[in-house]
């Protein structure tokens, strides 16, 4: 897509909160850059999708180059955790465990048909969770089954443009 | 050893064993008291040695559950394909092979999760995927789930 329509989006100006201060917002441009160019994800893939993630990180499609640098264990140092593949229902409360465990500021990715709404599992299954929005919060979703490299790195591009909204004054609400 | 040979030495160990044609194994449906005898003959047996049980996998046919083992031998490369059934729906059951093949374990849980079937002398027969506490047997042909499944 041009570069101009990649960048004209006007519902992300809607996520700007009312409170921000005009005095900050050179602090916030400075803060937001470092904190959107350095999304640390936790290791979190489940089925195929997480295939097209590793793709993605590999050689060719290479997203260390969009700040994604390490993937973390841990989910006490994990920033974004990108949700690929299919949950189930005996997944479903470990998941919430792992993103209550992590700390502020938390984003998630919805990544794959699975993860957005249940994808192919949707009409016929009895132990899928129909889109992962049903246990936690979701900022982006990357459609697709699976989606490729390419869409995930667009995904993510959206993220960074979503945290680059935010502001110092809410330090201590997410997103 | 050749089919025809460990078609022949099947039918001398079991007489009521019924051959079924033209399948990519030699399958045998066999009655199931005598199965789990069948069981450790075959593995027993030097010319046989039937040692890996490579998949055990139960069957709904509207009229009947079974089993499906499917063997093999690490030794010789041959393979075989054992079928036992029963009528009953309300509580089938069968002998376990766990104390022949220990790989039998986890295949006869997954069995008893997904179709309600319960096997003698299991040494730990519980739920393997699904949680504890589910409702119904989801690979049996009458599984009915209204939230769930919709019938289009």
């Amino acid at each position: 897509m041009k570069e101009t329509d990649f960048r004209d989006n006007e519902t992300l100006e809607t996520f700007k909160l009312p409170h921000h201060n005009f005095l900050l917002t050179t602090i916030d441009d400075i803060i937001d850059w470092g904190r959107s160019n350095s999304v640390w994800p936790l290791t979190f893939a489940t089925s195929c999708c997480g295939i097209e993630m590793m793709a993605a990180g590999a050689a060719r499609y290479d997203f260390a180059r969009f700040g994604i640098e390490v993937y973390r264990a841990s989910p006490r140092q994990a920033d974004v955790i990108v949700v690929a593949g299919t949950i189930v229902n005996k997944m479903a409360p470990v998941l919430k465990r792992l993103y209550d465990q992590m700390s502020e500021p938390k984003y998630v990715i919805a990544m794959g048909a699975c993860a957005v709404s249940g994808g192919p599992f949707y009409y016929n299954c009895y132990h899928v969770i129909r889109g992962v929005d049903h246990v936690i919060p979701v900022d982006v979703y990357i459609p697709g089954c699976p989606p490729r490299p390419e869409a995930l790195l667009y995904g993510v591009m959206q993220l960074q443009r979503k945290i680059k909204l935010q502001s110092v004054t809410d330090m201590n609400k997410s997103l | 050893m050749d089919n025809e040979s460990i078609k022949a030495r099947v039918q001398t160990l079991v007489p009521e064993a019924q051959l079924e044609d033209n399948k990519q194994f030699i399958t045998f449906v066999i009655p199931a008291e005598k199965m789990h005898d069948l069981a450790l003959s075959l593995k027993n047996n030097e010319d046989l040695a039937f040692d890996y049980l490579f998949c055990l996998t139960g069957i709904d046919t509207v009229k009947h559950l079974g089993i499906v083992y499917h063997l093999s031998s690490t030794k010789y490369g041959h393979s075989v394909v054992l079928k036992v059934q029963t009528p009953d729906r309300e509580n089938p059951a069968f002998d376990t092979v766990c104390d022949v093949w220990r790989s039998g374990e986890f295949y006869e849980r997954e069995v008893f999760d997904l179709f309600g079937i319960r096997f003698n002398n299991h040494p730990d027969l519980r739920r393997i995927f699904l949680d504890d506490n589910w409702k119904g047997f989801p690979f049996r042909k009458d599984y009915v789930d209204e939230i769930n499944i919709v019938e289009l």
